[in-house]
């Protein structure tokens, strides 16, 4: 699965992308964002405040508790400012 | 006509008009957004997510046609750093009548804003840099187009 980040939470985790294949039990992009948070200071840094995240599954927006079963990619960003 | 871009050049507002105005409808409205120099800002640099961005422009655009009923609409919004005075976005679109042209309008811009993924970084003057965040009024004003079923 590949695991995208963006803005300040790509600069905390200090990485664009990672591919990782998460455990069997991880189903929701809440439980993914708390496993990927174990991963280092930095991840915990940019992921230990979920309420601050937005995610989005195979390029489509969802809500942290949406299934990530058969997810190819998986975004984790703060809310977009575009405009 | 559906001319959706996402680049780091400008554009030039004048000339994307001139295409909507030949479709041959009744109005053409238009939105560009140029980057603002408060606080003694000096860069802005869009980041953006190599390919669900475009889609998600395309998306936008492709909704507002059918609900609208539009003969054209063109949004471009540009990434990378961008400076004062600078445009940022643009959107416009045409159509038989202006209530669709200006209705369709002011629903793509506000909803690019919280559903097209983009994510700001200002650097100030004094070496300042700090990500924009997103406002709550930006939310309603999106989420304004969802209730109102003209």
């Amino acid at each position: 699965m590949d695991i995208l980040y963006f803005a300040w939470v790509r600069e905390r985790v200090g990485k664009d992308r990672e591919q990782l294949d998460p455990p069997k039990e991880i189903k929701d992009v809440r439980a993914l964002i708390a496993w990927l948070a174990a991963r280092s200071a930095g991840h915990a840094s940019a992921l230990n405040d979920t309420s601050a995240l937005r995610a989005a599954v195979d390029q489509q927006f969802v809500a942290l508790d949406a299934s990530i079963a058969g997810a190819r990619e998986v975004a984790i960003f703060p809310p977009v400012t575009g405009g | 006509m559906i001319d959706v871009r996402l680049q780091t050049e400008p554009f030039d507002a004048g000339v994307e008009l001139g295409r909507l105005d030949r479709l041959g409808g009744g109005g053409v409205a238009s939105f560009t957004g140029i980057v603002r120099g408060n606080d003694g800002l000096v860069e802005l640099l869009l980041e953006h997510h190599s390919q669900m961005t475009l889609a998600m422009m395309q998306a936008l655009a492709r909704e507002a046609v059918e609900r609208w009923a539009l003969l054209g609409v063109t949004i471009i919004h540009r990434h990378g750093p961008l400076h004062p005075g600078e445009p940022i976005v643009f959107v416009a679109t045409a159509a038989r009548h202006r209530g669709a042209a200006l209705d369709a309008c002011a629903s793509l811009i506000d909803r690019l804003k919280t559903q097209a993924p983009f994510w700001k970084r200002e650097t100030f003057v004094d070496g300042r840099s700090q990500w924009v965040e997103a406002r709550a009024s930006d939310d309603a004003a999106a989420a304004r187009w969802l209730r109102d079923e003209r």
